[in-house]
Order: structure tokens, then sequence, then C-alpha cells
């Protein structure tokens, strides 16, 4: 059941254990001890919610910083990535393909906060070779869901064979 | 005017009936839809846009694209080991519904008998009436799970007797046929020497097990017209596209009719359907699963509120029994619809057997579903305290 208990988790973590169980068939108890189990062995990392903050008044603004780093001899890119990931303005750090080294989220709650974040703290560490910083604009979807979905009113027909 | 009396003398729909009353109410929420929740996939609806910018705008051949026709023809082969030749076994029509109609009347002379088990999808009985056939109605019963029992099956044939139709997983009560319950029919179906109509449109959506065709059973693939299509499995009802599948000779008859009614299925639907078959399996798995996690939901609830239900292993409805109550189906979804703006659909929509019970359809997304459900656990309660 694990595969499809994440699947439904992934895109509900609000549900209840009662319907949870009953959708997968399984009795609550085991459903719990397995959710326990995952959340023991850091397979379920946290219970988020998706905030589509463009709607409220409060200012956000997001960043995608590209990083080309030295890595490390011994500890590969992940002392850097730690280095940076530690910060909790950082909302998310790849090691990527390609191009660059690290990809690198951050949110903040201006323009100026961003850059500073960039000049003072990400440019000037010791592995960091060179930085390429990205605003987002406008986010279409996030986490698998479209942000600003048209009220999907029914459509189909109220009875049909 | 006098106009024809064999279309005059068919009852209309019963589901349109009841679909009428349902129209006037304006915040009725409902759960009597006989069609797929989801959109279209993206990359089938993308395939059909793609091919209208191409300007593939045109006729297909008759018979439909030969592309489509060999991608059924692998499709059957995965699903069922069964081979069908994609240029003289297959046809692409406009929906299941198109290849009951053609299909009926491609083998109906005047008199012959058509058997229809029911409950089930309201065009049957009408397209073997006005194939000039006579309908031959086996009432299924709900103690054996709605399946087609090889005595009931016996009973129904006569020396007139010349197609079964065999529709399962079934539309209105989720009831599926196995390997041996189909094993036990077709022995019947061989001795007596009759045809099978085995309408598979919902075979991928099937909770126990893979579904069976009757024609992977030895000997049943020369006598049956196997009818399937994409709406239920790919989500593509509006599309209006499916297949029959079925001895050459019956689908170059099927093919004459087609071509004078019909011309071709829609050619963009065709194109996408391609996409659909050689790369929807995953989109398929996808849904079958969500739509299983309701119909558990819906079955655990039933059981908590004591509604009689037999668990139905297909399609996407669940078919409980509301004998209990005293009201014939159409007054408990009646009075369920005016007390909890809750449209369900009467069983007796579907045939006389379907009394006593309610057509309840989980092609919905399970925060309507809950809702619908504490309001029929409100309803029931309701009713039970008026018996005491």
């Amino acid at each position: 059941m694990r595969e499809e208990l994440l699947s439904i988790i992934e895109k509900n973590s609000k549900i209840d254990l009662k319907e949870l169980a009953s959708m997968l068939g399984q009795s609550e108890i085991d459903v719990a001890n397995e959710i326990y189990t995952l959340e023991k062995d850091g397979i379920i990392g946290g219970y988020h919610t998706l905030i589509n903050w463009e709607k409220t008044n409060i200012e956000k603004v997001t960043a995608l910083i590209e990083v080309k780093v030295t890595p490390q001899r011994g500890q590969g890119f992940d002392k850097i990535a730690e280095r940076i990931y530690n910060y909790p303005e950082v909302k998310a750090v790849y090691l990527i393909s390609g191009g660059y080294d690290l990809l690198v989220t951050i949110e903040e709650k201006s323009l100026k906060e961003i850059s500073n974040f960039v000049t003072d703290k990400l440019s000037t560490l010791d592995r960091v070779l060179s930085t390429a910083t990205h605003f987002v604009l406008k986010k279409y979807k996030d986490h698998g869901t479209i942000m600003n979905k048209a009220n999907n009113e029914e459509e189909r027909e109220i009875i049909t064979p | 005017m006098k106009l024809s009396k064999v279309v005059e003398d068919i009852k209309p729909s019963g589901i349109r009936k009841f679909f009428d009353i349902v129209s006037e109410m304006k915040d009725a929420i409902s759960l009597g839809v006989g069609e797929p929740d989801f959109d279209t996939p993206w990359h089938i609806r993308d395939e059909g846009i793609f091919a209208l910018e191409k300007g593939k705008t045109f006729y297909t051949s008759n018979a439909g694209l030969k592309d489509l026709r060999s991608e059924i023809s692998n499709y059957l082969m995965r699903s069922q080991k069964v081979h069908y030749e994609p240029m003289s076994e297959i046809l692409v029509t406009v929906g299941g519904s198109e290849a009951i109609d053609i299909g009926l009347r491609a083998v109906i002379n005047a008199g012959d008998e058509v058997i229809i088990p029911q409950p089930s999808y309201v065009s049957y009985e009408p397209c073997a009436i006005l194939a000039g056939a006579k309908p031959v109605i086996i009432d299924l019963k709900a103690e054996n799970e709605f399946r087609l029992t090889p005595q009931e099956l016996e009973n129904a044939i006569t020396d007139k007797t010349k197609v079964l139709i065999l529709p399962y997983p079934n539309n209105p009560t989720g009831a599926i046929m196995e390997q041996s319950d189909l094993e036990a029919i077709a022995k019947i179906i061989i001795e007596k020497d009759i045809l099978v109509m085995s309408d598979e449109i919902y075979a991928e959506l099937t909770y126990k097990g893979k579904h069976v065709s009757i024609t992977s059973i030895e000997g049943m693939k020369e006598r049956t017209i196997l009818i399937n299509g994409f709406s239920k499995a790919y989500a593509m009802t509006g599309w209006r596209l499916g297949y029959a599948c079925g001895p050459c000779e019956i689908i170059k008859q099927m093919t004459k009719i087609h071509q004078f009614a019909i011309m071709c299925a829609p050619t963009t639907s065709q194109y996408a359907a391609v996409e659909a078959l050689k790369n929807g399996d995953k989109d398929v798995a996808e849904m079958r699963q969500a739509y299983n996690q309701r119909r558990r939901f819906l079955l655990s609830r039933f059981k908590e509120m004591g509604l009689e239900c037999f668990e139905p292993y297909g399609a996407f409805y669940v078919f409980p029994c509301i004998k209990e109550f005293g009201l014939t189906s159409e007054e408990f979804a009646t009075k369920f619809l005016h007390e909890e703006k809750v449209a369900v659909v009467p069983g007796t929509a579907f045939g006389d057997s379907g009394e006593g019970f309610l057509r309840i359809s989980y092609a919905y997304s399970m925060e309507n579903l809950k809702i619908a459900i504490g309001r029929l656990e409100n309803f029931i309660k309701k009713l039970r305290g008026l018996d005491k």
C-alpha cells in the first residue's frame, strides 16, 4: 500500500485517517503504523501547505540562482551545499547536471533582500565561483498545481447513461 | 402525422425522464453521470490539436485510420492475447454505441431473438428492436452479484435466439464476469450455436485482477462481436470514438452500414486515439487507482450506515439495495433529490430488474462524494426514524 498511500497524501496531506484507510481498503491501525514508519524513516519529510502568495497583499519575491562552485576534495559538493542550505531563506538546493552546479531557490520579502543575500553571503563563500540570479515573475504551476486555475464549473450533464 | 410505428413504440430512456426532474433543481449535486470526471490526458488532447494544425481534416477510410486499427490490434494482443487482423476484423465507430447499433443490424433477420441481461445500458433493447429483433430479457439477480449464470442463459435460449448481449463490466451494477463465469456460459453459447455481442467498454476499469474478454476463451472469438472504445478508459466521451472487432464477414457487413450512415469516425479523434493507445497506459492506471479508492470509500461508508450493497469490481458504479425502505427506486431517488438535493439514478432506468436499487456513480471527486454520501446517510436515518 506504500506507493498508493504516498501518492494520496502527496496531493492531500490533510486527509483524515479514517478516510485514507477506507480508500486504501486497509485498517486504520495498519495505515497509522505505516505513516509512523514513513515519518520515522524520513520518507515523509514534512507536511506543507501550498500557498499562492500572489493572491495576498504580502510581498514575496522568489529567485532561482545558478551557482558554479569548486567541489571539495573528499566532500564533493556536499560541504558547499550545506553551507548554502543552512540559510533559512533558502527554500531549495539542488545539485544539477550541465552548465552549472547548484540551483538555489530563495524566497524573500523584497528584491533588495535577495540581492543582499547574493552579494553578501552567497558570492563571498570561498568555493563559489559565480552566480546568476533569475527572479520569478509569475508562477503558473507549482508542486503540480496550476496556480490560477479558473473555477472549474461542472460541465457534464447532471445525469448521463 | 403518421410516423414510424416501431420508433414511436420505443419507450424513451428512463434516465432522460429523471434528468428532466433534476435539471429543474438548481443547487442539486449529482452522482448521476456515466462518464469519467477526468479531463482527457493532455498528451492525447495535444495530439488532436496537432492533427488539426497539420490540416488533417479530411475523411479517413471508412473503417478508420490504418494506424489506429493496428494500435487497436496491438492493444487486444497485449491485454487479451487475442489477435485481430487490423485490415479486416476491426472497425472504428462513433462511440461504442454505434457499434452496438450496426452490429445488431448486421446480423439480425426479422423475428430473431436477442438476449439482453438487465440491469444494463439503456440502448441494447431499442437497438435490438430497431434492427427488427425481439428482445428477450434476463433479469439478473443481486444474489449472483448480477453475473449471468449458465442456468439463466440456458432458460432464455430458444431456437430463434441469434445473439446474446454480454455487458460486462456492467453499467449500472458494476458487476464483472471472471474467467470461470465466462467459461461456464461459453460452453452453452457454443453448444447452442449463437453469437455474442460483448460490450467491454469498461474493460480497463476492473478492480479485481485484470478484465478477461470472452474472445480469449477457446471457440468464442469466431462468434463474438467485441465492442470497446476510448470514452471510459481514457476519459474521452466527447470525442465519440469506439470500435468493433469480430469475424471478417460480420465486420464487412457492419462496415457497409457504417459507410452509408456515418462515412467515418471523426478524424481528429482518431489521431488522438492512436496516441492514447500508444502512450496512455500510465494514465489509465492512474485513473483506475483513483476510481478504486473512491469505490472502496463508498463501500466502507455503506457498511457504516448499514446500506446493503454487493461489492462491485468494475466500471465506476455502485448499486446499493434500498428495498428495506419500502419505496420504489424512483420514489426513493425523487424523495432523496427533493429533500437532500442529491441526484442518483433509479435502478429501473436500466430495466425492471433494477427495481429496489440505485445507481450511484463514483466518477466524482472525493470532496463531492463525501458531501453527497453524508447527505445519503442523513436521508436514510430520517427514513429509518419514520419506521419506528
